[in-house]
């Protein structure tokens, strides 16, 4: 992985940086690179409530914040932005304000690298809505002047129409560090996971796959 | 959450709030990868949150799943799928419905003072 000068995650919700990032954000951090972590929403319309039920539709955002701060310090992210939008509202929002927010972010922090959703391409319509807001906000710096931008997708049709992710990073070496903040979002994770424990107990060869390997796609901007 | 049990709970807590100004969250979602998961699947929700509303009735029915109706001013609000409820410490009532699986499927809830 390329040495960087500072590195930016923004994501919508608390947990988005799990599954697909948080290898690569430890090791970004074990390399001495600072990484700022910004989440857009605190996942107020998250939807496992637990059997019976842990909490309420008013308490989940207060337990969600914790998780977040946690998942944070288990990555080793010194600097965690929670910007005080509301899930699901994202797409809604005014589109140049934010894409203004992005860029006064990017202004301040200055990264090499920023990591975000591919729009179109993030099923969730805050992904979609929040890689757009970057991309809108890295577009409007000169193109000499713009951080490399890596891109997360996931839907159905991104292979067919994206190609092959260019960028796969490795992560075993840090593992135990994206499982610790997997089982940091409990809340959202906690069902899942006792099957993805079992898996790796048994060196399920799928899930190591999915476990170590991160995909990125970068950004082609039109000019 | 408490599992609703017992709705004459419910339905005096819906009485305490009648012929006042209140505010409203109602929701109802199948969750964002619903059609992600599966193509067929024709997702819908809506969202509204801190409505400012009066009503002169609000009623509990249905036998697990319930039915919450409240007659408003000029018109109705109601959810139904109605699982569990909850007066919480800010003496608001909250309303839910839990799929089997503890997603919550809908939430109605009413409170005094306005929603965070």
């Amino acid at each position: 992985m390329e040495k960087e000068r500072h590195v930016l995650v923004v994501f919508p919700h608390p947990d988005d940086e799990a599954f697909g990032v948080s290898g690569t954000i430890a090791t970004h951090v074990q390399n001495g690179t600072p990484v700022t972590y910004a989440c857009l929403t605190l996942g107020e319309m998250g939807r496992n409530m637990g059997n019976p039920p842990f909490t309420n539709r008013e308490n989940l955002p207060k337990i969600r914040k914790e998780e977040l701060k946690a998942a944070a310090a288990a990555l080793g992210i010194q600097d965690l932005r929670m910007l005080g939008y509301r899930d699901k509202t994202v797409e809604f929002e005014d589109d140049e304000k934010l894409a203004k927010a992005m860029l006064s972010l990017i202004n301040e922090v200055n990264p090499s690298l920023i990591i975000t959703f591919y729009p179109g391409y993030s099923v969730h319509p805050d992904h979609d809505a929040t890689g757009a807001a970057v991309v809108r906000a890295v577009e409007s710096l000169p193109a000499a002047a713009r951080p490399k931008l890596h891109c997360v997708a996931f839907s159905n049709n991104c292979v067919e129409e994206l190609g092959e992710a260019d960028i796969v990073h490795n992560i075993s070496a840090v593992a135990d560090k994206k499982l610790a903040a997997i089982q940091a979002h409990r809340s959202q994770t906690e069902q899942m996971f006792g099957d993805v424990t079992e898996k790796l107990k048994n060196q399920d060869p799928q899930m190591m796959v999915w476990i170590n390997n991160e995909r990125f796609w970068t950004y082609k901007f039109d000019k | 959450m408490e599992p609703i049990k017992d709705y004459r709970q419910v339905q005096e807590a819906i009485n305490a709030f009648a012929n006042q100004d209140v505010y409203i969250h109602l929701e109802t979602t199948n969750g964002a990868y619903a059609s992600h998961h599966d193509q067929t699947f024709f997702s819908a929700g809506a969202y509204i949150r801190n409505a400012l509303v009066r009503y002169e009735i609000g009623k509990i029915t249905g036998n697990d799943p319930y039915r919450v109706g409240l007659k408003i001013n000029l018109g109705w609000i109601y959810a139904e799928g109605l699982t569990h409820f909850e007066v919480d410490e800010q003496n608001r009532l909250l309303l839910a419905g839990h799929d089997n699986k503890g997603k919550l499927a809908v939430a109605l809830e009413i409170s005094a003072t306005p929603f965070e």
